[in-house]
C-alpha cells in the first residue's frame, strides 16, 4: 500500500507547488505606488507657475503655492502625451466636482497647444493650470513621472502622494478617505 | 437606511454561517440529532439574511441611491431599469454578494431537498457549506463591502461600463456562478465522505444530481459568455482561449468527468477515491477561476476588477480550502475501499477512459493558463500562450475521447462484447467515413481538420441516435411499442443521448465556422457592393441615432441573394454617454445554417467606412448544442433516481448502500 | 492478483495518456507561445523578421495615417526610447487612440516594418494593458523611475 499512499499525496504536493508560484507572484508584485514619500506632512515647496496659454490666449490661470491656503487642494501633474493620464481623467473630473476641494493642474513637459487640445477634447477639471515646461517644479516635488497627484491640506502641507493613474479603486480607497479625514 | 439594513444582514449571515460551520459537525460526530438538525435551520437562516442583503443592494440600485459608493460608481440615473438591476453584479462587490447568495442558496437547498441523505452525512455537508460561507462572507465584509456610504453624495452615478449594458453579459455571471458555486455542494459531499470515512453507492446517487445541476448551469453560462464574445467583440470569433474563458472551462471539464465517475460509484461501487478527488478538484478550479479573475493576476479581455489585496484574501481562502481538502484527502482517502472489479472493455472501463481524457485535457488547459505566470515568476520574460497551443494540445486529446463517446453507450456494465457493440455501429461508422471522404474530396484534400471535425460530429450524432433506436427497439417492433418504450426509458438515458448528440452539434459548429468562415474586410462608400459567400451586400449609407444613454452611427446594408432582397443589416458604432466609451454592435443575420455578420468600422477621410463582413457557417449550432446539452442535464436531473426536486416524497432512509440496480 | 493487475493496467493507461499530453504540450509550446516585446526590446534582442510576437507600447502622437487603399493603417508604436513603424490592414478596435496603450500581434518584415495581424485595445477599465504597464514600469518609463524621463511627444 506504500505506493498508493504516495499517489494520494500527489494532488496535495502539486497544489502546494502551484500555490507557491502564485503566492510568490503576488508578493513580488506588491504595489510600488503605495511607497511613502519623503514629502508627506512637509509643507509644499514655494513656487509660482505661469498659466497655460496658446498664442497669447490664456486657457487657464496660473497659480503659486499661496493658492493652497484655506482649502484642500488636489495637485495633479499631467500631460497630453501621457496615456495613463487619460485613464485617471474621469476620476480627476470627479474630484473637481467635490465641494471644498480645489483641483489644480501642473502641465508637465507639454506643448501648450497639445495640452489645450487635450483638455478641450476630454474636459478640463482644473480650477487653474500652471505650466512646467522644463520639469523644474516636478523636481521640487520629487516627481517620478506623470501622472502623479498630491493632496495638500488647508495649511499647505502635503498629506498624500499618489504615483500613477488614479484608478477608481485608488480614488475610493486612498484619496477620498484621506480628503474626508482632512475635511473633518 | 436600506444600505445599513443590508450591511447588518450580511453580518448576521456571517455569524449564522459561523454557527453552521461548527454545530452540525459536532452534532454529526456526537450523533446528536438536535445539533445536526440545527445545521439545516442555520443554512436556511443564512440564505434568508444574504437574500435580504442582496435585496437591499438591488433596491439601492433601483432607486439610484448614490449615497452608496458602490451604486454611485456603477450606476447612473439614466440607465434602463433592467440594467440597474443587472448592474448589481456588474462590479466586484456586488458580484461577490451574488456569489454568497448562490452559495447560501445551495447550502439551504441541501437542507431542503436532502431529506433522502443520511442525517450525519447531510449535517456534515451543511457544515462544510457553512465554512465556505464564512470565508466568502468575511471576504465581502472585510475587503469588498458594497454598502459603504460616500459623502458628499454625488449628483449622479458614474454609469455602468457600457460593455455590461448588454443582455448577454448581464446574465452571464449569475449562470456561471450557479455552476461554479453549485460544485461547492459536490465538494462538501466529498469532504463529508472523507470525514465519515465511507463512500458507497448511495453517495454516488446523492452527489450526481448536484453535479448535474451545477454542470448544466455552467454549460449554459459558458455558452452565454462565448455568445456574447461572438456578437459583441466584433471579431467574428466566439472562443479565444482567454484566461477568463479557460477559468470557467477547466471546472467544466473536470465537472464533466465527475458527472460520469459518480455513475460508476453508484452502479459499480468503484472509483470512489477518484470521484472524491474529482469533486474536490472541480470546486478548486471554480475557486481558482474566481481568484484568477478577481485578483487580476492574469490579464484578460473580460477582467473588470483588479486588486492585489483582494487577490491575497482569495488566495488565503483558496489555500485553506483546497490545501485543507487535499490534505484531508491524502490522509483519509486510502481507507476508502474500492469495490468493483474492472474489465477494460465495459461501460465502467470506457468511463475511466473518459475521465482520464477529460482530466488530462483540463491539466493541459491549466498548464497553458498558468505557464505565462511561471515564466514571469522566474523572470524569463513576458509571454502569452495563444490559441495555437490550446488547439495543438486540446484537440488531439478530444478526438479519441469523442470516438469512444460514440461506442461507450453500447457497452454494458461489468463485461462487454466489443465486437457486438461495434457491429451495431457499422452503419453509422460507414456514413461517418463517407462524409469525411466527401469533404476531403471536395476540399481538394487540403482540409484534413474539416473532414475530422465534421466526421466526428456525424459519428457522435449518429451513434447517439443509433443507441436511442436500439433502446427503443425502433424499426424492429411496432411504432407503438417503441413509443411506449420511449416513455418508459429512464430520464437519465434520455439526458445522455441528448447531451452526447449536442456535443456532436457543437463539434460541427466549431469546425464549420472555423474552417469555412469567409472574411471580407473592405473600405466601402455608400452604394458599394461586396460579395460574400453567394450573398451580395450593398452598403446604403449611415445615419445617426440617439438613445437615452448612447449616440450611435448606424450603417445600413442590403443583403441580396439570387436577386431577392432577403434582409437589411444595421451594425452600429455606439458612444455611451457618461464615459464617452465607444462600443461596436455587430449586425448578425442567421438562418441556423450560417450567419452573416457585419461590423461597421471607422470612417476614413474620403467619406467611406471600413467594413468587416463575415459568413460563418453552422456557427449557431454551437449555442444550439450548448442549450441542448443544458436541457440534457435538466432531463437527466428529473430522473426518478435522483428525486432532487421532490422532497415531499422522501424515500425510506437509506443508511446502507442499496443493492446494485 | 487480477484486480491489482487491472488497476495497474488502468494506471498504465493513465500514464501513457499523460505522457502523450506532456508531449503535445512540449510540442505546442514551441509555436503556441508568443513573446511580448516593446520597441526597445525588439531592437535590443534583434528579433528576426518573420517570428510572431506581441508588440506593446503607446501609439505615438500624430503617427496614425491611412494608406491609399483606405483600409491599411500605419502608425508608430513607441515605448519612449525606441519606436517601431506598424502597418495593419483592417478595422482598428474601438479603444485605439493616439497616446494610448496598444498591443499588436504580428511579425517584422525584412524592411523593419511590423505587420500586425491583430491589434488589441482591451475591453478593460484599465486602458493600459497590464503586461505593457509592467514592462514600461520595468524600463522605468512610466512611473517609479528615478531618472524620470517621460515620453516626449516629439520623439518618434
Amino acid at each position: 500500500m506504500g505506493s498508493s499512499r504516495i499517489l494520494f499525496l500527489a494532488p496535495l504536493a502539486i497544489f502546494i507547488l502551484v500555490a507557491a508560484v502564485a503566492g510568490y507572484y503576488l508578493l513580488e508584485n506588491r504595489d510600488p505606488r503605495l511607497l511613502p514619500s519623503a514629502m508627506i506632512n512637509k509643507p509644499a515647496p514655494t513656487f509660482r507657475l505661469n498659466g497655460l496659454s496658446v498664442d497669447g490666449r490664456e486657457v487657464a490661470k496660473g497659480f503659486s503655492s499661496d493658492n493652497f491656503k484655506g482649502h484642500i487642494t488636489v495637485l495633479n501633474f499631467f500631460a497630453s502625451w501621457c496615456g495613463p493620464c487619460l485613464v485617471e481623467h474621469p476620476q480627476v473630473m470627479a474630484l473637481a466636482g467635490m465641494r471644498g476641494v480645489v483641483v489644480l493642474g501642473v502641465n508637465y513637459k507639454n506643448k501648450p497647444v497639445d495640452a489645450a487640445a487635450w483638455l478641450a477634447r476630454n474636459g478640463n477639471p482644473y480650477a487653474r493650470i500652471g505650466v512646467d515646461p522644463q520639469g523644474d517644479l516636478a523636481l521640487e516635488f520629487g516627481l517620478y513621472a506623470v501622472p502623479e497627484t498630491f493632496v495638500i491640506d488647508h495649511t499647505g502641507r502635503i498629506r498624500v502622494k499618489h504615483v500613477g493613474p488614479i484608478t477608481e479603486d485608488v480614488l475610493q480607497e486612498n484619496l477620498l478617505p484621506a480628503i474626508r479625514a482632512l475635511q473633518r | 437606511m436600506t444600505a445599513e439594513i443590508g450591511h447588518f444582514a450580511l453580518i448576521v449571515a456571517a455569524v449564522l454561517s459561523l454557527g453552521q460551520s461548527v454545530l452540525p459537525l459536532i452534532g454529526a460526530s456526537r450523533r446528536h440529532g438536535g445539533l445536526m438538525a440545527l445545521g439545516g435551520t442555520l443554512a436556511t437562516g443564512q440564505f434568508v439574511f444574504v437574500l435580504i442583503a442582496f435585496g437591499a443592494l438591488t433596491w439601492a440600485y433601483l432607486v439610484s441611491d448614490f449615497s452608496v459608493a458602490n451604486v454611485a460608481q456603477n450606476s447612473h440615473s439614466k440607465k434602463p431599469s433592467l440594467y440597474k438591476i443587472t448592474g448589481v453584479w456588474g462590479n466586484h462587490e456586488g458580484s461577490m454578494v451574488l456569489w454568497c447568495l448562490i452559495l447560501a442558496l445551495f447550502g439551504a437547498s441541501v437542507a431542503w431537498f436532502g431529506s433522502n441523505v443520511a442525517p450525519s452525512l447531510r449535517a456534515r455537508v451543511i457544515g462544510i457549506q457553512g465554512m465556505i460561507g464564512v470565508g466568502f462572507l468575511a471576504f465581502v465584509l472585510l475587503t469588498s463591502n458594497p454598502f459603504d456610504r460616500v459623502n458628499p453624495v454625488p449628483l449622479d452615478g458614474q454609469g455602468l461600463n457600457p460593455i455590461l449594458q448588454d443582455p448577454g453579459l448581464a446574465f452571464h455571471p449569475p449562470l456561471l456562478y450557479l455552476g461554479y458555486v453549485g460544485f461547492s455542494v459536490t465538494f462538501s459531499f466529498a469532504i463529508a465522505a472523507l470525514l465519515e470515512g465511507r463512500v458507497d453507492a448511495s453517495w454516488g446517487r446523492w452527489v450526481r444530481p448536484w453535479a448535474l445541476a451545477a454542470w448544466s448551469f455552467l454549460t449554459l453560462g459558458i455558452a452565454l459568455g462565448s455568445w456574447w464574445a461572438y456578437y459583441e467583440l466584433g471579431w467574428g470569433g466566439f472562443w479565444f482561449w482567454d484566461p477568463v474563458e479557460n477559468a470557467s472551462f477547466m471546472p467544466w471539464l473536470v465537472g464533466t468527468a465527475l458527472l460520469h465517475s459518480a455513475v460508476v460509484v453508484e452502479r459499480r461501487d468503484a472509483l470512489k477515491s477518484w470521484s472524491v478527488l474529482l469533486a474536490i478538484l472541480t470546486f478548486s478550479l471554480s475557486l481558482l477561476g474566481t481568484f484568477l479573475v478577481r485578483s487580476g493576476v492574469l490579464t484578460s479581455v473580460h477582467t473588470f476588477a483588479t486588486d492585489p489585496e483582494r487577490g491575497l484574501f482569495i488566495l488565503g481562502i483558496l489555500i485553506l480550502t483546497i490545501g485543507g481538502a487535499l490534505a484531508l484527502y491524502a490522509w483519509r482517502a486510502p481507507i476508502l475501499k474500492g469495490g468493483g472489479l474492472f474489465r477494460p472493455i465495459s461501460r465502467e472501463g470506457s468511463l475511466i477512459l473518459n475521465n482520464l481524457m477529460l482530466t488530462i485535457a483540463a491539466l493541459t488547459v491549466l498548464f497553458g493558463t498558468l505557464y505565462p505566470l511561471i515564466i514571469d515568476g522566474l523572470g524569463l520574460g513576458k509571454i502569452s500562450v495563444g490559441p495555437p497551443y490550446f488547439n495543438a494540445t486540446f484537440i488531439p486529446l478530444m478526438v479519441p475521447m469523442m470516438i469512444a463517446m460514440g461506442i461507450a453507450p453500447f457497452l454494458p456494465w461489468k463485461r462487454a462484447d466489443f465486437g457486438a457493440a461495434i457491429s451495431q455501429l457499422t452503419f453509422v461508422g460507414l456514413v461517418t467515413i463517407l462524409v469525411a471522404a466527401v469533404i476531403l474530396y471536395l476540399e481538394d484534400r487540403s482540409s484534413f481538420l474539416a473532414a475530422l471535425g465534421i466526421g466526428l460530429a456525424v459519428w457522435l450524432v449518429g451513434a447517439s441516435l443509433r443507441e436511442l433506436a436500439s433502446r427503443l427497439n425502433l424499426f424492429r417492433g411496432s411504432l407503438g411499442a417503441s413509443l411506449r418504450r420511449a416513455a418508459g426509458l429512464p430520464r437519465g438515458a434520455w439526458g445522455m443521448t441528448i447531451s452526447h448528440a449536442a456535443a456532436g452539434m457543437m463539434v460541427a459548429g466549431i469546425t464549420a465556422s472555423g474552417v469555412w468562415q469567409t472574411e471580407v474586410v473592405r473600405y466601402m462608400k455608400a452604394g458599394d457592393r461586396a460579395d460574400v459567400a453567394g450573398y451580395s451586400i450593398t452598403f446604403k449609407g449611415v445615419h445617426q441615432l440617439r438613445s437615452s444613454n448612447y449616440l450611435a452611427r448606424q450603417g445600413i446594408f442590403a443583403v441580396v441573394q439570387d436577386g431577392v432582397n432577403i434582409a437589411t443589416l444595421r451594425p452600429e458604432k455606439r458612444i455611451y454617454l457618461p464615459q464617452r466609451m465607444p462600443t461596436t454592435e455587430a449586425a448578425i443575420r442567421t438562418n441556423l445554417l450560417a450567419d452573416l455578420y457585419v461590423v461597421l468600422g471607422d470612417p476614413n477621410n474620403e467619406g467611406g467606412y471600413a467594413v468587416r463582413l463575415y459568413h460563418n457557417p453552422l456557427v449557431a449550432w454551437i449555442w444550439i448544442g450548448a442549450i441542448l446539452m443544458f436541457l440534457g442535464g435538466v432531463v437527466s436531473l428529473t430522473d426518478r433516481r435522483h428525486r432532487v426536486g421532490a422532497p415531499r416524497r422522501s424515500t425510506r432512509s437509506i443508511a446502507a448502500p442499496l443493492a446494485k440496480a | 492478483m487480477r484486480p491489482k493487475r487491472r488497476r495497474m493496467a488502468f494506471l498504465g493507461l493513465g500514464l501513457v495518456l499523460l505522457a502523450t499530453a506532456v508531449g503535445l504540450v512540449l510540442a505546442a509550446l514551441g509555436d503556441g507561445v508568443t513573446f511580448f516585446f516593446t520597441p526597445s526590446k525588439v531592437a535590443e534582442k534583434k528579433v528576426p523578421a518573420g517570428q510572431q510576437f506581441r508588440l506593446g507600447g503607446l501609439v505615438a502622437q500624430g503617427s496614425r495615417k491611412m494608406l491609399k487603399d483606405g483600409l491599411t493603417v500605419s502608425f508608430r508604436v513607441t515605448d519612449c526610447i525606441k519606436s517601431l513603424p506598424v502597418v495593419y490592414t483592417g478595422v482598428l478596435p474601438d479603444l485605439f487612440r493616439e497616446g494610448q496603450g496598444v498591443v499588436a500581434i504580428g511579425r517584422l518584415e525584412p524592411s523593419g516594418v511590423f505587420r500586425a495581424e491583430t491589434v488589441l485595445a482591451k475591453h478593460d477599465e484599465n486602458y493600459m494593458p497590464k503586461d505593457l504597464a509592467d514592462q514600461l514600469k520595468e524600463q522605468g518609463k512610466w512611473h517609479e523611475d528615478g531618472g524620470g524621463k517621460p515620453c516626449p511627444e516629439t520623439e518618434t
